[in-house]
Formats: C-alpha cells, structure tokens, sequence
C-alpha cells in the first residue's frame, strides 16, 4: 500500500490501495490477460503465414464491405442524426419526451432482436421491403442490408453527442449574426454548423467504431455471401469453426489494431470537443 | 461509447425553455426538418419495434405462450438470467472500486487507466469471445490442464459467464467515475473528520449520493448483458437446453425457420429494452430534479 501514495498531501480518504489495486487486479484478469492472448497467438505464426491469411481475397473484400458499410452507416447517420439532434433540441412538437426516450432503443435492443427484425421487414414480403421491391431495390440478403443494420446500430451516438452541445450552444450569437444580417442558412453554416463540428465527428467516429465490430444485427439480414455480403466478424467465425485459429486470431488482430486507432482518435475528438466547449 | 453513455448524468442541464422557437428559419424549414427526423426514426425505430410484437403474436397468443414454455426457452431463459446475474453484480463491484480509486484520488497514470476500462467497448463481440477460446480451448493456453481436470469452460456455462462480463465490463464504472468526480470529497472528508470509519462513510454518505447513478449503470449493464449475442455466440457451442441463452434460442429458431417462436422469444427481449429504456428515462429525471434541488444549497437529505 505504500508502494502507491496518493499524491495529493493531506487527503483523509481512506481504501485507496484497496480501491484501486483491486481495480487493477480486476482488469487484469478480464480485460488485459485475455486480450493479451490475441497478440500472443499471433507471435507464433510466421510473418509469411501471418500475410497470407490477413490478404485472402475474401477477407479483404470482408474488409471492404466492413469498412465501407460502416462508413456510409456513419454518414448516413451524421446527417439525420444530426437533424433529430436539432430537432429534439430547438423544437416542441407532441410525444417529444417518446421519441426522445425512443432514440435509445438501438442500445437496449439485443442485436440479434434487432438482426430478425430487419430482415423481416426488408425482406421481400416484408412491411417496407415489399414496396422497395416494385422499386427495384433490393434490401435484405444484399450488402445494402448491411447498411441498414449498421445505421440502426449507430443512431444514437450521433444524436447523443450532438444534443448536449446544441443545448449549450449560445442562441445569442445566432440573434446577433441575424441581426447584422446574416441570411438562416449564413446563420447555420457561419454560426451553428462550427460549433457542432467536433460533436458531429465524434459521433461519427463512435457509430463507425461501433459498425466495423457488430455482428448480431447484421449476419441475418446480409445473406453472407462469401466475397458479396460477409462481414469480416463473420469471417472470423466461420475461420474459428474450420479450427483454423491461428487465420482467426491474424484477422482479429488487424480489427483490434483498427479499433485501437479509433479509440485513440476518439479520445482526441472528446478533447477537442470540450475545448471547443470550454472556450465560448 | 463513452461519451454516449455519460451524457445524461454529466451535463449540467442549464438550458431553460424558451417558449418561443428559434425565430431565424422560416417555418417551412422547420416543419420539414421535424417531418425528415420523425419519418426517420418511425422508419429505423418504431417500426421495427412494432414489428417483434406483431410477428411474435401472429399466430396468436395460444402459440405465443406455447412458444415461451418450450422446455429449450425455459431453459434459455434461465442460463441468460443466470450469465446476468453473476455478470451485473461484478462488475458493480469493480465498477464501485473503480470510481473510488479515480474520483477520489490524484495518481499517475490515471488517463490511461480509464482508456483500459473502455477498452471493451472498442472490441467486437467476436473477438471477446475469441480471446476465451484461445484461451481455454482445445489448443488454448490452459486447454490441456483444463482436460486433464475435467473442467469445461468454453462450450459450457462458466464460459458464457465470462464473454459477458467481459462485455458489459465498462457499464457501471463508466457511469460512476463521472459522477464521483463531479460530488469531490467533501462530504466524505467532512464524515471521517466527525469519526466514521472508511466503510461507515462508503455506506451512510457516498452510496446515498451515488445510488441513482449506479441504477443508471446497473440496468444499462444488465441490458446488455442479457442481450449480447456476438461474444457468447463464440463460447457457447450452441448445445440446446444447455448452453443457449435467449438470443443464441432466437438465432436458432430463426434458421430453422420458426419464426413465430424466434419472434416469441425476441419479444421478451424486445419487452426487457423497452423497461430498461423506461427506468432510464424515469433515473434521468430524478436526477434533473434532484440537480435543479441541490442548486444554491448543497444541504442533503440524510
């Protein structure tokens, strides 16, 4: 216990050795040992193997559509996310306080819930997905159901993000750039859209983090077609199910490396966030 | 995630509500800016969830009820209550010391340790349930001792166990470490100052203060832990009445093309979110309230 002194003098406090060297103890044992495991596995393949099963064919159109889906599920939700945000903020309409309570549900729902579901409703019997049909627009079992599962995954992050900082934000400074003058839209991309950009990324980032990992909501309604609609978290299921652990974990690892480095970004966007915050 | 997750409890909600709307746009704007978020969500979110209860019951409430007492979604049931309840009060426990070591202690390495426990929500469940098989599989690291004594872990229960608390890991610390940061230590230094030990003032002055936060967390925890899908997925070997909790039962179900049971079940889930989301919203407001109490005087009640 002495080892770890707090360094604030004269703190009364006590359990602080207890506190956090159980805290660290705890982490140890089920975050830090058993991720450690993935990087390990790795170390004992050899670089040329290490390769060959992180650039397949398939795992890097996996990765495309991964990535890609997530990007346009991210955007997609920047954009009318960013309007609920605003929405929900600035205006009064009825049953406000529900669809507010309501833009949660992507949290709580368990994925696969959320995973039947939209492919029951996209399929081509389907509520919505009998009328995109007569469109010619083809839905579940497509890599655009891909997106639609990753958009309904994302949906809070940006809205959640966002609203806090809309809510902060100063209306007088819109009233006095009106008053100068200044036309809505000079108002919202001079004024507002500035002071919302770092909570937009952030939001952004989180939902993208978030779509390049999911697997639940997204293996029903993709048809996991090797090569056309497979995830690259289904990828490295069905590596795990031929025993293959080794091509498992080399997959594994490049997604936890991407994930590191948008938590990292993640965290510099957050600081960004509230020195912009702190600043006005 | 964080950063969503923390909001509600976090932000100070100075806002007062203005009665008169934003003045600048014209009101055509603004009528389409609400008609584009509401279809949006009825698109994305209620409809969906309609959508669980009517496939659920369309074969009416005789198969609903029939497909809830199969003996598998008993026993589905069961497992999934049993993964949550040893998963939500661990992690309340690190998530309490957690708090404490961080809100009420200046040490180095602090930011880095808070990295670590949201280190979780930055992995896909896949891989959380990965990281046991190479662990305590066949070929894994304890793999042959675990054989040679007869324990099982993966493809049985302790491993369903561990995948979820490994994911609902950050929940109830997350929650809390803001929280506490924001109380200081005042009212704890005041109470030891009078003669309370460290465990008398962590029951009678710090949980008081914290209990509505650590709900917060608590239901958030266990709503995933109940949910999650991907991490046991890994684990569980898929043996039914054994190792199936109610999302693997829905997934199985589901491929067999039994979709009024799959949905049956889906929508016990489904019901689950939705009182998560009603406690959340009812803590929230607690929370406003007892903020916009506490403002001019920082007197408690006992």
């Amino acid at each position: 216990m002495n080892i770890l002194q707090p360094r604030a003098p004269g703190r009364v406090i006590p359990g602080f050795g207890l506190s956090l060297g159980f805290t660290i103890f705890y982490l140890a044992l089920i975050v830090l040992i058993p991720l450690s495991a993935v990087f390990l596995k790795t170390f004992t393949m050899s670089w040329d193997a290490f390769w060959s099963a992180v650039s397949s064919d398939r795992v890097v159109a996996s990765y495309k559509l991964s990535f890609g889906a997530s990007l346009i599920a991210a955007a997609l939700n920047v954009v009318f996310g960013g309007i609920v945000a605003w929405v929900l903020v600035r205006y009064k309409f009825p049953g406000k306080r529900f669809v507010d309570a309501l833009v949660d549900l992507p949290f709580a729902l368990p994925t696969a819930v959320a995973g039947i579901t939209l492919t029951a409703l996209y399929s081509n019997n389907g509520w919505i997905g009998k009328y995109l049909e007569t469109l010619g627009i083809k839905v579940a079992f497509t890599p655009l159901g891909v997106v639609v599962a990753l958009t309904f995954i994302g949906l809070p992050f940006v809205v959640r993000t966002v609203q806090p900082v809309l809510e902060e934000a100063e209306r007088e400074l819109e009233e006095a750039a009106a008053s100068l003058g200044a036309s809505p839209l000079q108002t919202f991309f001079r004024v507002i859209l500035p002071s919302i950009v770092p909570a937009l990324l952030t939001g952004f980032a989180l939902a993208f983090a978030r779509a390049t990992g999911e697997y639940g909501s997204v293996i029903f309604i993709a048809g996991n077609l090797p090569m056309v609609s497979e995830i690259t978290p289904l990828f490295i299921i069905t590596k795990l199910e031929q025993y293959d652990y080794a091509g498992a974990t080399a997959i594994a690892v490049v997604m936890l490396i991407v994930s590191f480095i948008l938590l990292l970004t993640i965290n510099l966007l957050q600081a960004w966030t509230r020195r912009r915050a702190g600043k006005k | 995630m964080s950063a969503v997750l923390d909001k509600p409890l976090v932000t100070p909600q100075t806002t007062t509500r203005r009665v008169k709307t934003n003045a600048f746009e014209p009101n055509w704007v603004r009528y389409t800016l609400i008609a584009v978020a509401l279809i949006f969500l009825t698109l994305f979110l209620f409809v969906p969830l309609v959508a669980v209860f009517t496939e659920a019951l369309k074969r009416g409430w005789d198969t609903y009820v029939e497909s809830i007492l199969d003996p598998d979604a008993i026993s589905a049931i069961k497992l999934t209550l049993i993964a949550a309840g040893i998963a939500v009060p661990l992690n309340l426990v690190f998530g309490v010391a957690a708090a404490w070591a961080i809100a009420k202690f200046d040490f180095k390495g602090k930011s880095v340790l808070l990295t670590l426990i949201d280190l979780p929500f930055s992995v896909s469940p896949v891989i959380a349930g990965l990281i046991y098989v190479l662990l305590f599989g066949a070929q894994g690291w304890f793999g042959e001792w675990l054989m040679e004594h007869d324990i099982k872990i993966l493809f049985a229960v302790p491993g369903i166990v561990l995948a979820t608390v490994f994911i609902t890991f950050p929940f109830v610390a997350r929650e809390l470490i803001p929280l506490m940061q924001q109380q200081g230590t005042e009212e704890e230094e005041a109470a030891l100052v009078l003669g309370a030990s460290g465990w008398q003032t962590f029951w009678r002055v710090t949980l008081p203060n914290i209990k509505w936060g650590l709900l917060y967390g608590v239901i958030l925890c266990n709503a995933r832990a109940m949910g999650e899908f991907g991490a046991v997925s890994v684990v569980s070997g898929h043996i039914r009445g054994e190792t199936n909790t109610m999302p693997l039962q829905v997934e199985i179900l589901y491929n067999e093309y039994n979709f009024t049971a799959a949905f049956a079940i889906a929508s016990l889930l489904a019901l689950l979110a939705l009182v998560t989301l009603a406690i959340k919203t009812f803590i929230e407001w607690r929370l406003h309230q007892s903020r916009s109490a506490d403002t001019g005087t920082t007197e408690r009640t006992q």
